[in-house]
């Protein structure tokens, strides 16, 4: 078995292990940090496909970002010792239900799909030709996604900005 | 001349002789794991010793002078006393994120360590996105501090780890935007190939105004970033006793303590690799037979120079000047550093496009 092998199948146990502790964890804290792992072990896949500006990103948005956002909000709402109530027995069975037919759909097409064989090397993705791609307007270009995003992007922030500085109504 | 590629790759080749791939990628993972276990140690108990001394000069006191000549042995017994102290934990902790929180800190600490580059070959992570990597990598801390303030139970502990979580965040953008000025300006985001357009003269000074101005700002943020005097508010020592480690004692406190202090030579080390041209020697220009001259003092000497020149800078800064309120810290970075840095790198990308570097 090759070292990438092993990586990956010692990677996805993990993952599979602390994403069902991050569901089924009734300290909310603790769930976040199961999650944390989990993200963590997706940005290990993208290190070991050489994915590296993948894997940078992957530990920037989600560790640096959203976790750090998520602890953020629980330490403000929550105190410690605080349990999350055990779900009722139907709540449990349908969101099993459910998460089992998802997992059956995504199984079914990846399985449905034919993978064809790229080159050993594969293609090129260092930050340059990257870079250069999402801002090109040729063919594969990203230049217009790009920009709709970032134009999102900035409507959110005003959108937040105008949300916090409304300005209060006088008391009557 | 004096290139650790040789040294590196006859390792390499020697033991792939005998050794199948993966057990030579074992062996190698091994022996950097090692040899920066053994740079962690000795940074820590040398930066202590330094910060204290320092200290002690601005404050016109002698320092540690007991332990050894001149205290030198101080930091060494220190270690020793924490190693043997009982690790206490508070009743009500969260005993599974309390131990997890100094291991998280201390992981960050690694891997930003790990794409250090000290001399030429000498490079544990060589990556293409090198300056990503290391703002990346050191994101991770902050989750470190933020589980630990909360899971000792302790109301000081809390206060100091939202505190962090407020300063870490919003100063991470003005590192990454003062390292982004001189990626610009080099044209990769690979240490190495930061270094190597460095040959003709160090960025701080081919770069302008703009790249001394992006330089000012590194250090501000990047002395924030490690939570340092006078940005210390998560361990505000008056008014938090010390904020989010209050309730660690022992070797986990000490992890803490070390991160702390290794973090401030990844800062000075970033510093000095990417305004100061890391291990590459004092050239100037076209001036061969200076610039040969130069070539004859080991890019170790060097890099740990400019670090060593760094880390004193911040020290002199955490022993100058009072600690800042939190809105203050704040309104810093908001609405002075961030329009700055902005308006920096516009003007940068403005020079580079004109080719007005020299």
């Amino acid at each position: 078995m090759s070292a990438f092998a092993i990586t990956f199948y010692m990677g996805s146990a993990l993952m599979l292990i602390f994403a069902i502790m991050s569901v089924t964890s009734r300290k909310l804290l603790r769930a976040a940090i199961y999650l944390l792992f989990v993200l963590i072990g997706v940005a290990v896949f993208y290190l070991v496909s050489d994915y590296m500006f993948l894997a940078a990103v992957q530990i920037v948005v989600y560790m640096g970002g959203i976790v750090v956002l998520i602890i953020f909000s629980i330490l403000l709402t929550s105190h410690l010792g605080e349990k999350l109530q055990v779900v009722k027995p139907v709540t449990f069975v349908i969101a099993a239900l459910v998460s089992l037919i998802g997992a059956g759909i995504a199984l079914s097409v990846i399985s449905a799909h034919t993978f064809n064989p790229v080159a050993a090397d594969g293609p090129e993705t260092t930050v340059a030709v990257i870079g250069t791609q999402l801002l090109s307007y040729g063919k594969y270009g990203y230049v217009l996604p790009f920009e709709v995003i970032s134009i999102l992007l900035l409507a959110a922030m005003v959108a937040a900005i105008a949300i916090a500085k409304r300005e209060k109504k006088p008391e009557s | 001349m004096y290139d650790f590629k040789s040294l590196t790759d006859s390792i390499h080749t020697s033991l792939s002789a005998g050794l199948s791939p993966i057990m030579v990628t074992i062996i190698e993972f091994v022996i950097i794991a090692f040899a920066f276990m053994i740079l962690f140690t000795l940074l820590g108990l040398i930066l202590v010793y330094a910060e204290r001394k320092i200290c002690a000069f601005f404050q016109l006191r002698l320092g540690p002078m007991r332990v050894g000549k001149w205290g030198m042995a101080q930091t060494a017994a220190d270690a020793v006393k924490l190693i043997f102290k009982e690790p206490l934990v508070t009743k009500n902790a969260d005993k599974f994120l309390f131990n997890l929180a100094p291991f998280i800190i201390i992981l960050s600490t690694f891997l930003a360590l790990g794409a250090m580059p000290f001399a030429k070959g000498l490079h544990a992570l060589d990556f293409d996105i090198g300056v990503l990597y290391l703002t990346a990598v050191s994101s991770i801390g902050v989750i470190g501090i933020l589980i630990a303030g909360w899971s000792s139970d302790n109301k000081y502990s809390l206060i100091g780890a939202m505190r962090s979580g407020a300063q870490v965040v919003s100063y991470e953008l003005s590192v990454g935007l003062s390292l982004l000025t001189v990626v610009v300006l080099a044209g990769s985001l690979q240490f190495s190939e930061i270094i190597a357009s460095q040959e003709a003269g160090w960025w701080i000074f081919r770069g302008h105004i703009p790249a001394l101005i992006a330089f000012v700002i590194f250090m501000i943020a990047g002395t924030a970033e490690t939570t340092r005097g006078p940005f210390d508010l998560p361990e505000a020592e008056s008014e938090l006793t010390a904020g989010f480690h209050t309730e660690y004692s022992g070797l986990k406190f000490a992890f803490f303590f070390l991160a702390e202090f290794v973090n401030m030579f990844i800062i000075a080390g970033i510093g000095a690799t990417v305004f100061l041209g890391g291990w590459m020697p004092f050239h100037i220009g076209n001036w061969e037979g200076f610039n040969r001259v130069m070539d004859f003092i080991p890019p170790l000497f060097w890099f740990f120079g400019k670090v060593t020149f760094l880390i004193f800078l911040m020290m002199w800064f955490k022993w100058t000047f009072p600690r800042l309120r939190i809105d203050q810290l704040l309104r810093l970075e908001w609405k002075y550093l961030l329009p700055i840095n902005l308006v920096n790198i516009l003007v940068m990308a403005f020079i580079v496009l004109k080719g007005w570097q020299f």
